[in-house]
C-alpha cells in the first residue's frame, strides 16, 4: 500500500504534466529563448550591406577624411549647398562642419536628421567627429610619435582579483559572481511567482470543483498541502530540465556559428579562474539548489495558506500580494547585498526566512561563512514545516466558510482552533 | 445488548457566529439505516463531518467501534459530502483509482473493484471520459461509487439523492438496502421523508442544533400514532356520523375510494370507545373495513420540529 502522500503527489505531478497547456509551454519557451538569441544575428546578417549614408559638408576640409564608417555607417563628402542637401528626401543625416569647427567645434558642427536618429549611430557619429578633431589638434602641436607615446600611456583597466580567505589563491572575477547571483535571484522569483500561485490555485479549483471534502474525508490536509506543493515542485524540476536539454542542445548547435567571431580577451582570465574552479562552483550550485529549493517550499506554503483562506481567485490574488511582498523585498534588498556582501543588512537580511532565499543567492557567490548558511537553511525550512502544518489547520477551518471573505485576525483564530 | 458502531455523546460545536451543534447524543446501531433528519441548517452537515473526523467537536467524544475516533478509522467510513464535486480534467477511470488508492486499497483490487461496480451501475463505458463531460448525475453515480468501494463498515451519505432523477434515485436506494443487506452500517441525512420510511431502521431529528427525537422509526411512528382511524363503508353517510358521534373525539368525512366505497377518518380517545364505535357503525351502514392512520415521516417531522420551536420560545 503506497502512503496518501505519495498518491497525492503522483496526482498533481502526473495530472498537470499530461495537460496540453504543459507540454506546450515546455516547447514553446526555449524557442522562444533561442529566437530571442538568434535574432540579433539575425537582424545583422540581413542588415548587412544596407548601410545608412552619412552626407558630409566639410568646410574645414580636415575632418571627412579622418571619419571611418563601419557596417552601418557611410561617411559621404558633398560639396553642395546645405539647403539643397536638405531638401533631397532621400538624404537622412547630414553633418555640417562649420570653418572654425576644428577650433569650436560645439558651434561649428551641426547634425541635420530626417526623422529620429538611433542611439547607437548618433553615438558613433558623435564619437568618431570628436576623436577626428582631437586627432587634428594633437597633430598641430608637432609633436613626432605622438600616436606611440599615447599608445604606451594607456591603461587599459582589468586587473585579477585573488581572494585570500580560501587555501589556496584563486583567481576569482565579481563580475561572475554578480550575474551568476542575479541570474538565480532572478529564476528563483519566477520560480516562486510562477509554480507558487499555480499551487494556489490549484488548492481554490478544488474547492470550487467541492471535491475538497471528498478528499479530505481520507488525507490529512497537512499531506493534501505537502502532496500538492511537493507534485508542483517536480512539475517545475520536469519543466527546468527539459529545458536545460533543449536549449543545451540547440545552443551546442548554434554556438559553433558564433565562435568565428570570438576574441580571445585576456579579462577572461579570471572568469575562467573562476568558472574553472570545480570545488568551488559544485558547492556553490549545491547551496544554490538548497535555498532555490527552500525558497520555493517556502512561499509556495505562504500561496497554499492565502488559498486555504479563500474561496475564489479574486480574494486569493489580492492576499496573494502579500506574499509577493516580500519576495520584491527580497530581490531589492539582494541588489544592494550584490554591491555589499559582508554588511550588517546583508547578514539579517539572509537569515530571516522571508528574505534568505534570495539574498543568500546573492551572497553565495562572494563566500559566506558555513555556519550563516546552515542558520538560515535551517531556519527556512523549519519555518516551512510550520506554515504547512498552519495551513492545514486554516485549510481544515476554511473548508466550511464558503462566500466568506477572512481578515487577517479570522485566520489567525481559525489557526488556534483544534 | 446493542451493537452500537458510533456512539456520540453530548457533542457541542459553535462557529463564530451561531452553534451548529448543542449538547447532541446519538448511538447508531450495527447493521441498519439510520437516517439523520432535521430542516436546512440544522447541524446535520457538521454532526457528520464530526463523524468522519474531518472537524473536532468543541467538546464530547465520539466512539467508533467501541473506542473513541481516531485518524486511522476513516478507512472504515466512506463519506459521500453533500458539497460533492470530482476534478474536472481527469477521467472517470482514473480519478476513481486514486480515491480509492487514498483510502488505502492497492491498486490492482481497487482496479478489479471498479471494474465491477462500473458494470453493476452500467456505467462502464465512461472509465475513459473527462468528468466535465458528465452530468451532474452522471457523476453522482462517481462519487457513490468511491464511496463505497473500499467496503467500509460505516457509510456517510449526506443528502445522496440530491440531483439525482427517480430512476437513479431509485438504484441508490436499492444499493443502500444491498449494502445494508451485505453488513454496511448506513447513516445518511436528507430532508426527504419519503426515502426515510422506505430506508430507514432509525433517524434522530436535528432541529436548531439540538436532537429532538431519536428512535426506531417503527416505534416513532407508533409514538406519534393519535388514535386515527379510517372506516370504509356504503350507506349513508350522516346516518353513521348520527350513530358513531357519542364515541368519537372527532369525526370527518372522507373521500369516495376506488371501489366506490364511502369513507370517514375518526379520533378516538381509548380502546372502550373503539368497541362501541364499531358495534354502532355495524349496525348503521354495510360496514367494509377498518384501520389505524399512522402519521407519515412529513408529519412527525413538522410536528416535532413545530413543538420544540414553541417550546424554545416558550421557554
Amino acid at each position: 500500500m503506497k502512503s496518501a502522500l505519495s498518491i497525492i503527489i503522483s496526482r498533481e505531478y502526473l495530472e498537470r504534466v499530461k495537460r496540453k497547456s504543459f507540454i506546450i509551454s515546455t516547447i514553446l519557451v526555449p524557442i522562444t529563448m533561442i529566437a530571442l538569441m538568434a535574432a540579433p544575428a539575425l537582424f545583422m546578417l540581413f542588415s548587412d550591406g544596407e548601410s545608412k549614408q552619412v552626407v558630409v559638408v566639410d568646410e574645414t576640409g580636415q575632418v571627412f577624411s579622418r571619419l571611418k564608417g563601419n557596417d552601418e555607417i557611410d561617411f559621404v563628402a558633398s560639396t553642395a549647398p546645405l539647403s539643397e542637401l536638405r531638401d533631397q528626401e532621400d538624404n537622412e543625416v547630414i553633418i555640417n562642419i562649420g570653418r572654425d569647427a576644428i577650433a569650436h567645434p560645439n558651434q561649428e558642427i551641426t547634425i541635420y536628421t530626417r526623422g529620429s536618429i538611433a542611439m547607437m549611430t548618433d553615438a558613433f557619429i558623435s564619437d568618431q567627429l570628436s576623436s577626428a578633431i582631437e586627432d587634428i589638434r594633437l597633430e598641430a602641436y608637432q609633436i613626432s610619435n605622438i600616436r606611440q607615446i599615447l599608445n604606451e600611456v594607456e591603461v587599459d583597466g582589468s586587473f585579477s582579483t585573488i581572494r585570500i580567505d580560501k587555501e589556496e589563491d584563486t583567481a576569482t572575477s565579481s563580475a561572475v559572481s554578480y550575474f551568476i547571483a542575479l541570474a538565480m535571484d532572478m529564476m528563483l522569483y519566477m520560480f516562486i511567482l510562477i509554480y507558487g500561485q499555480m499551487v494556489m490555485t490549484s488548492i481554490i479549483e478544488e474547492k470550487n470543483n467541492r471535491v475538497l471534502e471528498i478528499v479530505v474525508s481520507s488525507v490529512k490536509p497537512f499531506q493534501l498541502m505537502l502532496g500538492k506543493i511537493v507534485g508542483v515542485g517536480l512539475v517545475a524540476i520536469t519543466q527546468i530540465l527539459i529545458w536545460a536539454v533543449l536549449v543545451g542542445a540547440c545552443s551546442a548547435w548554434v554556438l559553433p556559428l558564433f565562435n568565428a567571431s570570438s576574441v580571445e580577451e585576456p579579462e577572461l582570465a579570471g572568469m575562467l579562474g573562476q568558472l574553472t574552479d570545480y570545488g568551488f562552483l559544485a558547492s556553490l550550485f549545491v547551496y544554490m539548489i538548497l535555498f532555490f529549493i527552500g525558497g520555493y517550499l517556502f512561499y509556495s506554503a505562504i500561496y497554499a495558506a492565502i488559498a486555504s483562506a479563500c474561496d475564489n481567485i479574486q480574494d486569493a490574488s489580492q492576499l496573494s500580494t502579500l506574499a509577493t511582498m516580500p519576495v520584491i523585498i527580497g530581490i531589492i534588498a539582494s541588489m544592494s547585498i550584490i554591491n555589499n556582501p559582508g554588511s550588517t543588512l546583508a547578514f539579517w537580511v539572509s537569515i530571516i526566512p522571508f528574505t534568505s532565499p534570495m539574498a543568500m543567492m546573492s551572497r553565495l557567490p562572494f563566500g559566506v561563512p558555513f555556519w550563516e548558511i546552515a542558520l538560515s537553511l535551517v531556519l527556512l525550512y523549519i519555518s516551512f514545516i510550520f506554515l504547512i502544518w498552519l495551513c492545514g489547520k486554516i485549510y481544515r477551518v476554511g473548508i466550511f466558510m464558503y462566500g466568506k471573505k477572512p481578515s487577517l485576525a479570522e485566520m489567525i483564530r481559525w489557526a488556534r482552533y483544534k | 445488548m446493542e451493537d452500537i458502531i458510533v456512539q456520540a455523546e453530548h457533542i457541542c460545536k459553535s462557529f463564530t457566529n451561531h452553534t451548529a451543534l448543542d449538547d447532541v447524543s446519538v448511538s447508531v446501531p450495527r447493521g441498519k439505516v439510520y437516517g439523520l433528519l432535521g430542516p436546512n441548517g440544522a447541524g446535520k452537515t457538521t454532526l457528520i463531518r464530526i463523524i468522519n473526523h474531518i472537524t473536532a467537536p468543541d467538546s464530547g467524544i465520539v466512539y467508533f467501534n467501541g473506542h473513541q475516533l481516531v485518524e486511522k478509522d476513516v478507512y472504515n467510513i466512506g463519506y459521500l459530502p453533500e458539497e460533492r464535486g470530482l476534478y474536472k480534467k481527469m477521467k472517470v477511470g482514473e480519478q476513481a483509482l486514486f480515491f480509492a488508492r487514498l483510502k488505502g486499497l492497492s491498486k490492482a483490487d481497487a482496479t478489479r473493484g471498479l471494474k465491477e461496480w462500473f458494470e453493476r451501475m452500467e456505467i462502464s463505458d465512461w472509465w475513459d471520459k473527462k468528468v466535465e463531460e458528465l452530468s451532474k448525475g452522471m457523476a453522482q453515480k462517481v462519487q457513490f461509487i468511491v464511496t463505497v468501494l473500499h467496503k467500509p463498515e460505516l457509510l456517510i451519505f449526506d443528502e445522496p439523492f440530491s440531483g439525482f432523477d427517480p430512476i437513479n434515485a431509485g438504484i441508490l436506494k436499492r444499493e443502500i438496502l444491498k449494502l445494508r443487506d451485505e453488513g454496511s452500517t448506513i447513516i445518511f441525512s436528507t430532508h426527504n421523508m419519503g426515502s426515510v420510511e422506505e430506508l430507514c431502521d432509525n433517524i434522530t431529528l436535528i432541529n436548531r442544533s439540538r436532537n429532538i427525537l431519536s428512535g426506531e422509526v417503527r416505534q416513532i411512528r407508533e409514538q406519534f400514532a393519535d388514535n386515527k382511524f379510517e372506516l370504509t363503508y356504503i350507506g349513508n353517510p350522516s346516518e353513521l356520523q348520527a350513530a358513531v358521534q357519542p364515541f368519537v373525539v372527532n369525526f370527518e368525512f372522507g373521500p369516495i375510494d376506488r371501489q366506490g366505497n364511502s369513507t370517514a377518518i375518526v379520533n378516538i380517545s381509548d380502546v372502550e370507545a373503539r368497541r362501541h364505535l364499531l358495534a354502532a357503525a355495524n349496525q348503521t351502514v354495510d360496514f367494509r373495513g377498518f384501520r389505524e392512520i399512522l402519521p407519515s415521516m412529513d408529519d412527525i417531522f413538522v410536528s416535532a420540529v413545530q413543538s420544540a420551536n414553541q417550546s424554545n420560545q416558550t421557554a
